[in-house]
C-alpha cells in the first residue's frame, strides 16, 4: 500500500532494498524520521513541498524497508546513509530530522559536515542531557509514550489525526517494529553516543538550526542548549506550550521558521 | 578468620612450572570428580571452622586457574549461608569489573545475606590481570568499571527504587530489586590488596578496612601509614579496625608435620611465584604510575626473594632447576615471617610478632597447598582449639579492635590534627 | 514419572493494593520491601524444599524473576547453591536461567558448574528468554534477545564441553580465553530441560535440541497443542516424542479439608495471580516477540495462562481507586473457572489423586510439578507439602506406571526412532469429554 500523498520508490543501498517516499519539486531535502517509524503526512510536508522535493527514507527495518541485521548503532545507519545519499548524487543536502532522525542527522554531520548543505535538527536526540533525562520509551506502551510526546495530545489536531482513535492492529504492528528496530540501535546507552559531544566541533561551518518544544518532555531542552553552545553559528529556536512534535504542535510558526532557514 | 584458595591439587605441578603460572594450563587436566571431592571438603572445613567458633571464614575468587575453584564464590557463599550458624561470610572480594552485570551481583549478595540472617560480609576487587583475560573484560577501562560497578550495587541497595543509573559503562534504567540486604544501610564492606597505593587511598576514603593478602610485613606497614594519611585527609583517625591481615599458617602435632605442610603451600611455584606478565598485567590494567614503578623495578610485594622467572624455559632440565628454586625459597619465607610453621606452642611467639608489627583489627588464618585431608583437618582443629583462643588474648592485650567493635572511621584525630601511625616500625625493626 | 516441587518465593508482605494500582507486580517500588520479612520468608521457602527431600520428591524447581514481589528468586542460582548442600537426593531443576539477561554467559557456565560438583551431580539446568520485565530489569536489550539467547546457549555448552583455551568470538558474545577449570560432573553435560508458556519457536527449538519441554500451567488444550507440535518437529528429526519429552506444572492446594484445601487455593490469586496482571508495556518490551508473535498479538490479545478474559482489565486506570475493590472482586470470581478447566486442582489427597489423573492422561506427562503458592500460613503450606509429599506422591506414582509415564531418567529424550509420521501426543478429546 502507497503512503497517502507521496509517491514511493525502493533504492538499492548495498544490500538493502531502501523505501523512499517523496514529496513536491525542486532542491531536494532529506527527512529523517523518528523512532516510531514515519506516521504520515503532515500540513508541513505540503507546506515545503511547493519548493522541494521531500526525500523521506524508511529506516532499514521500520516499516517497509527490510531490517538490516548488521546495522547495530546509530553510527552504522548514518554510514549507510552516507552511501545512501553519495550514490544518489543528493550530496550536499539539506537535511531535517526528528528525535532519532535528528541524532542520526547530527551523527552523519560529526563524521562528514560535508555531506550537508544545511541541517535542521528537531527535537534531536544523540546528547545526554546535563540536566534532565531523555523519556523511557521502552518503559511505555507506543501509545502512551506517543501521548506524553506532546503537551496536550487531546487538543492537537494534527495528533490525532495520525495517532487517535482506537489503535488498529496494523498501527500495532508498526509501532512494534518501530520499537523493536530503536531498541536494536539505541538502547545503551539510551537514545545517546557518549562521544557525541565531542566530536560536534566537526559541525562548525555548517548552518544549523535546532528547532524545539520548550516544555519537550522526551529529549529535554537541555539537550538543544547543548547542541546550540557545541555547534558554533548554530541558531536555536523554542516554541512555548509545545512538547516533543513541534512540527505538529506548532505547525504554522515551525513552517515559517524552517522555509525561512532554508531558503 | 580462615582462608583457602580451594585449588584443584592434582593438577599435575609440571604442567604448571612448564608454563610458569596455573592461569592458562588447560582445563583438560581437569577432573570434575576429583574436583567435586576437593570442592565439597573445602566446604567441609568452612563448615569446621563455624563450629570451631572462627568469626569469620573468607572466600576469594579466581577464573581459569587451578589454583582456585571458587570461580563463582558466591555459589560458595550461598552454601555457608545455610550451612554455617555463626560465622561472617567474608568475600574478598568479587571482582566487580568482569560480572558484566553489577545489578545481578546487587541482588546475588543481597539473597546471600538475607539466607544468612545477616552475616555477609561483601568486598570488592579489580580482580587479577588474568581474571580479565578470563571474562574478556576490558582491562583498559578496569578501574572505571570496578569504580561504577561499585556505585551501581552501593545504589541498588541504599537507594529507594526504581531509579535509572546511566553511566559511562553500566546503564539501567529502571532498577528495583525485590531483594535487598538484610544488613543496613548496607553490610560491612571490607577490600582486600596487594599493595596497590590507589586502592590503599580508595579504602581508607569510603572508611573500608584494607586486608594485606598475605605482603611482606615492612611494605605492609607502608601501606597502613598511606591509609592513615589519606584517613586523616578525611578526618578521623585509622585504628586496628581499618586494617585486616592474611598470613599463610601451618599448624600440626609436631614441627616436622607442620614443616611438610608448610612446604606443600609452595606447590607449582606457590600462589604468586609464577606470575606471567601477560597474565598479571593486560593492556591497561595497571595505572600509569603503576606502570612506571614497573618500569623502573620488577617488584613483586608477595615475594621474599628475587623473582623466580627466567626468560626462556625450554627443558625439563629447567622444570627441575626451577622447582628446586622455589622449594629452596621455603627457608627465607620461613624467616620473613610470610610462612608461619609449628605446633601451637611454636607458631603463637611468631604470631604474635605479626600482630605486634601490624597491628590488624582482622586477622585470617591461610592454609593451602596440596596436603592430605586429614593433615588439613589437624591445622584446622588446632588453630581452632588453641591458636586462636591465643591470638584473642593477644588481640585483647594489644588493643586490636575489630571492625564490629569500633566502626571504622569513627575514631577523631588526635587535636594536633597529626594522625597517630597505627602499625609499629619499631617492632619490625627488632625482629 | 519425574514428580517435583515448586514455588515462585514470593513476597507476599506486599500491600495488595499497590500491586492491584499498578495492574502489576513488576513495577512496585521497592520500598514495601522489609529485608527481615523477605529473610525469613526466603528461608522458610529454603526449608520447604529441604522437607521435600526428605519426603522423597524426585526434583525441587526454582525459577528467577527480577524487581517483582512475586519472586525473591532474583538469582536462583543463589538457592539451587544451598540447596546442594542442604539436600541429598532429588535433583535441583532450574527453569530456568535467563541466559539473555547475564551478560557473562561464561560466569554462568561456572557458577552451574560449581552447584552440580556441590550437588554431587544433581544439577538439570534450563534455559529462558527471561520474561519481558526481565530485560528491562537487567536493560538487556530484548530486541536481540532471541539472539543472545541462542548464543549464550551455545558458549554455555561449549565451555562445558569443548577443551580449552578457546576462542569465542560471537555476534554478541566475544572471549579469548575460554578455560574453566571448574566444569559439571554430570557428562558430556547435565541433562537441560526448557520451561515454557506456549511459544511455537521454543517448542521447535527444544525438539531440534531433544531438551524436555516443561508447560507452565497453561491451558491443557492449547498445551497438548505444543505437545503435538514438538513430536511433529521430532517426528521430521527421525525421533517419537515421548512423556520423556514433555513435562507440566500444575497449581495443586492439597489440605486436610476442601474447605481449607479451597482456602489456599483461592491465595493463589492474590494480587492478581502470576500472570492476570500482564502489563504490555513489561511483558513484550521493543523487540521481544519475534514478528510471527507480534502478528497474532495484533490480531488477539491471547493470554494461554488465563481462563477468563482480561481485556477490561487491561484498560484499567490505574489511578482510579475506587475500582479497585470491583477489580480484585472481579478476580478472586475467576477461582470456580480455574477449577474448572483443572488450572488449578484443590482438595484432600483422597479428591485429589483423581483429578490430577485427569490432567496425566490428557497430556501424558514424564515430568510433573506441583506448584504451591498463594500467602497462605507457613503450617498450612507445611501441611500441603507433607500430604503431597506422603500420600499424593505415591498414588501418582502407581498412575505414572500404569500409564507408562517414562521419564527423562528412565528413558532417554529423543532415543526412540521412528520414521514417518508422529503419533499424536496425549488425549484431547478427554478434555472435552470433562468439560
Amino acid at each position: 500500500m502507497a503512503e497517502k500523498g507521496f509517491t514511493e520508490e525502493k533504492v538499492r543501498v548495498g544490500d538493502t532494498d531502501l523505501q523512499v517516499l517523496k514529496l513536491g519539486t525542486g532542491k531536494p531535502l532529506l527527512v529523517m524520521h523518528g523512532e516510531m517509524g514515519f506516521s504520515g503526512l503532515l500540513k508541513w510536508h505540503t507546506a515545503l513541498a511547493a519548493k522541494r522535493t521531500l526525500h523521506i527514507p524508511l529506516h532499514p527495518g521500520f516499516g517497509k524497508t527490510p531490517q538490516a541485521s548488521w546495522i547495530m548503532n546509530v553510527r552504522d545507519l548514518g554510514a549507510f546513509y552516507a552511501r545512501y545519499i553519495r550514490e544518489q548524487k543528493l550530496t550536499p543536502v539539506d537535511v531535517i530530522g526528528f528525535s532519532l532522525g535528528g541524532w542520526l542527522a547530527a551523527e552523519m554531520a560529526t563524521a562528514n559536515s560535508g555531506q550537508f548543505n544545511k541541517m535542521v535538527l528537531v527535537g534531536a536526540a544523540g546528547l545526554r542531557p546535563p540536566t534532565g533525562e531523555i523519556m523511557d520509551m521502552f518503559t511505555r506502551t507506543a501509545r502512551n509514550f506517543l501521548n506524553e510526546n506532546v503537551v496536550d495530545y487531546q487538543n492537537t489536531p494534527e495528533f490525532s489525526s495520525l495517532f487517535g482513535g482506537e489503535q488498529t492492529p496494523a498501527q500495532y504492528e508498526e509501532w512494534e517494529e518501530a520499537r523493536a528496530e530503536t531498541a536494536r540501535i539505541a538502547w545503551a546507552p539510551y537514545m545517546f553516543t557518549q562521544s557525541m559531544e565531542h566530536l560536534l566541533a566537526n559541525v562548525a561551518g555548517l548552518p544549523t538550526l535546532l528547532v524545539w518544544g520548550k516544555q519537550d518532555p522526551v529529549v529535554p531542552l537541555s539537550v538543544a542548549e547543548l547542541y546550540h553552545q557545541r555547534i558554533a553559528g548554530s541558531k536555536l529556536v523554542t516554541f512555548d506550550k509545545c512538547g516533543h512534535m513541534p512540527e505538529i504542535e506548532k505547525s504554522a510558526e515551525f513552517i515559517k521558521e524552517v522555509e525561512s532557514f532554508l531558503g | 578468620m580462615w582462608f583457602t584458595e580451594r585449588a584443584y591439587h592434582h593438577v599435575p605441578e609440571d604442567e604448571v612450572l612448564k608454563r610458569r603460572s596455573f592461569f592458562g594450563v588447560p582445563n583438560t587436566f581437569f577432573d570434575p570428580a576429583k574436583g567435586a571431592v576437593l570442592l565439597n571438603q573445602y566446604l567441609d572445613e568452612k563448615i569446621y571452622t563455624d563450629e570451631l567458633g572462627f568469626d569469620g571464614v573468607m572466600l576469594n575468587e579466581h577464573h581459569g586457574t587451578p589454583f582456585c575453584m571458587g570461580a563463582v564464590m558466591d555459589v560458595e557463599a550461598a552454601v555457608l549461608a545455610r550451612a554455617t550458624k555463626r560465622v561472617k561470610i567474608v568475600l574478598l572480594g568479587n571482582p566487580i569489573p568482569t560480572v558484566a552485570n553489577p545489578l545481578r551481583l546487587a541482588e546475588e549478595l543481597a539473597m546471600i545475606d538475607m539466607i544468612s540472617g545477616g552475616r555477609l560480609v561483601p568486598g570488592w576487587v579489580r580482580g587479577a590481570g588474568s581474571e580479565q583475560l578470563a571474562n574478556n573484560s576490558n582491562p583498559a577501562y578496569n578501574r572505571e568499571y570496578f569504580d561504577e560497578a561499585h556505585d551501581l550495587i552501593m545504589a541498588a541497595w541504599t537507594r529507594p527504587g526504581p531509579f535509572r543509573w546511566e553511566g559511562k559503562h553500566f546503564h539501567y534504567r529502571f532498577v528495583n530489586p525485590w531483594v535487598l540486604p538484610l544488613q543496613k544501610p548496607h553490610p560491612p564492606i571490607w577490600i582486600p590488596g596487594l599493595i596497590s597505593p590507589e586502592t590503599v587511598k580508595w579504602c581508607a576514603a569510603h572508611k573500608y578496612p584494607y586486608v594485606a593478602l598475605a605482603t611482606m610485613l615492612g611494605p605492609t606497614l607502608e601501606m597502613w601509614d598511606m591509609y592513615t594519611t589519606e584517613a586523616a585527609r578525611h578526618g578521623y583517625q585509622a585504628g586496628p579496625e581499618n586494617f585486616g591481615y592474611l598470613q599463610p599458617i601451618f599448624v600440626h602435632e609436631t614441627e616436622e608435620q607442620a614443616d611438610a605442610l608448610g612446604r606443600n603451600f609452595l606447590f607449582g611455584g606457590g600462589f604468586a611465584n609464577f606470575a606471567r606478565p601477560e597474565w598479571m598485567f593486560p593492556p591497561g590494567y595497571n595505572s600509569r604510575e603503576a606502570t612506571r614503578r614497573l618500569a623502573s623495578l620488577y617488584s613483586n610485594p608477595n615475594l621474599p626473594g628475587k623473582t623466580l622467572i627466567p626468560q626462556h624455559l625450554h627443558s625439563l632440565k629447567d622444570i627441575a632447576a626451577i622447582k628446586r628454586a622455589v622449594y629452596d625459597n621455603y627457608d627465607s619465607a620461613k624467616e620473613s615471617l610470610q610462612i608461619i610453621t609449628g605446633t601451637p606452642k611454636t607458631v603463637l611467639p611468631k604470631l604474635r610478632k605479626v600482630l605486634e608489627v601490624l597491628r590488624p583489627g582482622i586477622f585470617s588464618f591461610w592454609l593451602d597447598g596440596p596436603a592430605p585431608r586429614e593433615d588439613r583437618m589437624t591445622c584446622l582443629r588446632l588453630l581452632g582449639t588453641e591458636v586462636m583462643p591465643a591470638v584473642r588474648e593477644i588481640g585483647k592485650e594489644l588493643g586490636l579492635s575489630g571492625p564490629f567493635e569500633v566502626s571504622p572511621g569513627s575514631r577523631p584525630l588526635p587535636s594536633s590534627g597529626r594522625p597517630d601511625r597505627v602499625g609499629s616500625p619499631e617492632a619490625l625493626q627488632a625482629l | 514419572m519425574h514428580i517435583m516441587f515448586f514455588t515462585e518465593r514470593a513476597y507476599h508482605a506486599v500491600p495488595e493494593d499497590e500491586v492491584f494500582k499498578r495492574r502489576s507486580f513488576f513495577g512496585v517500588p521497592n520500598k514495601f520491601f522489609d529485608a527481615p520479612t523477605g529473610a525469613r520468608l526466603l528461608n522458610e521457602y529454603i526449608d520447604e524444599k529441604i522437607m521435600c527431600d526428605e519426603l522423597g520428591f524426585d526434583g525441587l524447581m526454582l525459577n528467577e524473576h527480577h524487581g517483582t514481589p512475586f519472586c525473591m528468586g532474583a538469582v536462583m542460582d543463589v538457592e539451587a547453591a544451598v540447596l546442594a548442600r542442604a539436600t541429598k537426593r532429588a535433583k535441583i531443576v532450574l527453569l530456568g536461567n535467563p541466559i539473555p539477561t547475564v551478560a557473562n554467559p561464561l560466569r554462568m557456565a561456572e557458577e552451574l558448574a560449581m552447584i552440580d560438583m556441590i550437588s554431587g551431580g544433581r544439577l538439570v539446568p534450563g534455559w529462558v528468554r527471561g520474561a519481558g520485565s526481565e530485560q528491562l530489569a537487567n536493560n538487556a536489550n530484548p530486541a536481540y534477545n532471541r539472539e543472545y539467547f541462542d548464543e549464550a546457549h551455545d558458549l554455555i555448552l561449549a565451555a562445558w564441553t569443548k577443551p580449552g583455551p578457546f576462542r569465542w568470538e560471537g555476534k554478541h558474545f566475544h572471549y579469548r580465553f575460554v578455560n574453566p577449570w571448574v566444569l559439571p560432573l554430570q557428562k558430556p553435560h547435565p541433562p537441560i530441560w526448557i520451561p515454557g508458556l506456549i511459544s511455537p519457536e521454543t517448542v521447535k527449538w527444544c525438539a531440534e535440541h531433544r531438551y524436555p519441554y516443561v508447560a507452565l500451567a497453561t491451558l491443557l488444550g492449547p498445551t497438548l497443542e505444543m505437545f503435538n507440535m514438538y513430536a511433529k518437529r521430532a517426528a521430521d528429526l527421525g525421533y517419537q516424542a515421548g512423556p520423556e519429552n514433555f513435562g507440566y506444572l500444575q497449581p495443586v492446594f492439597c489440605a486436610d479439608t476442601e474447605e481449607k484445601a479451597e482456602a489456599m487455593g483461592k491465595n493463589f490469586l492474590f494480587g492478581g495471580g502470576f500472570a492476570h496482571f500482564a502489563r504490555p508495556e513489561w511483558m513484550f518490551p521493543p523487540g521481544y516477540n519475534s514478528k510471527v508473535a507480534t502478528r497474532r498479538l495484533a490480531e488477539q490479545a491471547a493470554n494461554p495462562n488465563l481462563p477468563g478474559q482480561i481485556t477490561g482489565i487491561m484498560d484499567h486506570d490505574p489511578t482510579d481507586d475506587a475500582d479497585l475493590q470491583k477489580l480484585k472482586k472481579q478476580l478472586y470470581d475467576t477461582y470456580p473457572q480455574w477449577l474448572k478447566q483443572s488450572q488449578m486442582i484443590t482438595g484432600t489427597p483422597k479428591t485429589i489423586v483423581p483429578k490430577l489423573r485427569h490432567v496425566l492422561e490428557v497430556l501424558r506427562p514424564g515430568i510433573f510439578s506441583f506448584w504451591l503458592d498463594g500467602p497462605s500460613p507457613l503450617k498450612d503450606r507445611q501441611r500441603c507439602v507433607e500430604l503431597l509429599g506422603k500420600e499424593v506422591v505415591p498414588a501418582l506414582r502407581d498412575i505414572g506406571k500404569e500409564l507408562g509415564l517414562e521419564d527423562p531418567f528412565t528413558r532417554k529424550p529423543g532415543s526412540v526412532k521412528i520414521s514417518g509420521k508422529a503419533e499424536t501426543v496425549g488425549r484431547a478429546d478427554l478434555i472435552e469429554a470433562s468439560a
